[in-house]
């Protein structure tokens, strides 16, 4: 258990930057999710702390101590990794003991330790087998137990659940959230899957090009995106943007598509993307009318797909609750709070300014 | 994926199998079946006569100590060059494994004295290794230490495992390659993560995973030391001096080609081909139950 900070961290592989100035600071026990869209450099940032790649400059401390230069069997860190990387040759109780041998500790201890770990996983009765005649979900759990069992300052995961079925990957994010909370160890969580990032962080960093888009609790990527593109990425489906531009002294969106969306408070700027996630758009008369493309019922809720009428290129999506009869075209409002405005050049969120 | 090929008629596999068939067939079944014939026979001196003697050839044989001898240092022999070329080669894999400069140039040197002939390689060493013209062989002699594997058994010995083995260290180093680049990189990963360091690293988790291709390779060795090794041995020391190099195929060899001892020498071919048949054997066997589970 221990503190993390990122100072300053960059890097490149040749003349390619991955990553490109990393600031990060966690507190102890804090469990920090990392997500973005593959080649956003999250594992790279991840095999920076572990060790197992050298950043070009920056330095990472890890409760203290500047382990910059360290090897990865040198700084206490346990790592998850996506295809699990358990011992093959070896039993789960073997894969499980190795670090623990390695620190050099007597028989009976180990044996506790591994004992403990494996009741709190449910491995029990796997502890003879070998990885081979795991299931994946047992894998999985075995490579969790490999972590916990050596109580490391640090728990690294790199997209584990990425290769489970749907159904355990919902099963196993929960546990991992609960033996996180319940051990209490500062980790560090790398994802693509924005629905595990929302669920398990304390907080999110979402990267974008090597570069941190937002760093902030869940809630407030949802409610308050950074920029467009993490407005895109988080949330599903994904939110609508359109384009306008301020009027009325920054109290309004005058669309391009036509309608005037009145807005909560005053901002400030010219050419803007308003953005409004599909269960905001509510019916209405005076709105945007949609040519209705696709309608998907969910069950609870029913996804309705159109193009603005008039402008073919603008899609959008509209959530209702419950179901939805089959519809030509359909006219929708903005609802003024929950629309989010960007600057049409740079992306960034314009807040309002009272 | 299945890439198998349905040919329609017997005609084309037939044609297309026919060279390896055939060279089998004169290069292979042929003599095998002469030296069977001949090991249950004896013939004269001039090769006029023979008479059939069942296995009287086998029966001589293992009651001779000279032969029993050859075949406890072909053991030896055997074992020796298969160790020393398999641990030099797992050696030079593991650096070629790592990331150095020049890796693709310190690889094709590597791999360069397999494309060399046996008896080339025994030459070679003889530049070295020959008390008179060797390079290192005049300087020992200089600085006061006796080299002359032409009078000194051990010697001799030393010098055909060293230019055997040598000769096969490229074969076993590609293989090693091969093996340490199939070790899913995450799993050496998770082992330094937990703390494995170097050459405890290496014992637990490395080399025990390599055991498919170390136990390949050690089969294939052995077979290589037992029999390709002909050409260096004899072009080195034609099994001298005195018998002290003498492994079973050179034996094979001056009894049956220099002596002319054909019923015997078929007798000791067909005793090493059971041998090879038996290696073989267990190897598909190993294998082959590697590859079900």
């Amino acid at each position: 258990m221990a503190t993390l900070d990122i100072k300053g961290l960059r890097k490149s592989f040749g003349a390619t930057e991955v990553l490109r100035q990393i600031d990060l600071s966690l507190i102890d026990g804090e469990m920090l999710v990392i997500v973005g869209a593959s080649g956003c450099g999250k594992s790279t940032l991840l095999r920076l702390v572990a060790g197992l790649e050298q950043p070009t400059t920056g330095r990472i401390v890890i409760g203290g101590r500047d382990v910059t230069a360290l090897d990865p069997s040198e700084r206490d860190i346990a790592m998850v990794f996506q295809n699990y990387a358990l011992y093959p040759h070896m039993s789960v109780f073997d894969n499980m003991a190795y670090g623990l041998r390695i620190r050099g500790l007597s028989r009976g201890e180990i044996a506790r330790k591994v004992d403990e770990a494996a009741a709190m996983l449910g491995l029990d009765e796997l502890l003879a087998r070998k990885p081979r005649q795991l299931s994946g979900g047992q894998r999985q759990r075995v490579a969790m137990g490999r972590a916990i069992v050596r109580d490391p300052k640090l728990f690294l995961f790199d997209e584990p659940l990425s290769n489970l079925d749907a159904k355990l990957r919902v099963q196993m994010r929960a546990e991992i959230r609960k033996l996180q909370r319940r051990l209490g160890v500062t980790s560090l969580y790398v994802t693509h899957d924005q629905v595990e990032a929302m669920t398990l962080g304390d907080r999110l960093l979402i990267l974008h090009e090597g570069r941190p888009a937002q760093l902030a609790t869940p809630m407030e990527v949802f409610e308050c995106p950074a920029d467009t593109y993490v407005a895109g990425f988080v949330g599903s489906p994904t939110m609508n943007f359109l384009p306008g531009r301020l009027v009325q002294d920054g109290t309004a969106v005058l669309l391009d598509a036509g309608p005037l969306v009145p807005l909560l408070g005053r901002r400030i700027g010219g050419a803007v993307t308003l953005g409004i996630r599909p269960e905001h758009l509510t019916p209405g008369a005076q709105g945007l009318t949609l040519t209705v493309d696709l309608i998907e019922p969910l069950g609870s809720e029913t996804l309705v797909h159109g193009r603005i009428a008039g402008i073919t290129a603008e899609s959008l999506a509209v959530k209702f609750a419950g179901a939805v009869p089959p519809l030509e075209t359909l006219t929708v409002d903005v609802q003024s709070g929950h629309a989010h405005i960007f600057d049409a050049a740079s992306g960034k969120r314009i807040n309002s300014i009272g | 994926m299945d890439r198998r090929t349905v040919f329609n008629g017997r005609l084309l596999p037939v044609v297309l199998l026919l060279p390896q068939l055939l060279l089998t067939l004169f290069f292979f079944y042929w003599p095998a079946a002469e030296a069977v014939w001949s090991s249950l026979t004896t013939q004269d001196a001039f090769g006029q006569d023979w008479v059939f003697v069942g296995l009287d050839n086998f029966q001589d044989l293992f009651d001779d100590p000279l032969y029993l001898d050859s075949a406890v240092r072909t053991v030896f022999f055997c074992l020796s060059v298969s160790v020393l070329a398999m641990c030099i080669a797992l050696a030079l894999a593991v650096f070629a494994d790592r990331q150095i400069a020049g890796r693709g140039v310190y690889r094709t040197l590597l791999i360069w004295p397999y494309a060399i002939a046996p008896a080339m390689s025994a030459v070679l060493f003889l530049f070295v290794l020959n008390p008179r013209v060797g390079l290192l062989g005049r300087w020992l002699n200089r600085h006061g230490v006796a080299w002359d594997y032409t009078l000194n058994g051990s010697q001799a010995m030393l010098m055909v495992m060293s230019a055997s083995a040598w000769k096969q260290v490229s074969y076993n180093f590609i293989f090693f390659l091969a093996g340490l680049q199939s070790i899913p990189r995450a799993v050496i990963e998770a082992a330094r993560m937990d703390g494995a360091k170097g050459w405890r690293r290496f014992r637990t988790i490395t080399f025990p995973l390599l055991s498919p291709t170390t136990f390949f390779l050690l089969v294939v060795n052995v077979v290589y030391a037992a029999f390709d090794t002909f050409g260096t041995i004899y072009a080195l020391t034609q099994g001298g001096p005195g018998k002290d190099t003498e492994t079973l195929v050179i034996k094979v060899f001056r009894d049956g080609v220099i002596n002319q001892d054909i019923g015997s020498s078929s007798a000791q071919s067909v005793v090493l081909m059971l041998g090879v048949i038996l290696i073989t054997a267990i190897q598909f066997r190993f294998m082959g139950k590697r590859t079900l589970s």
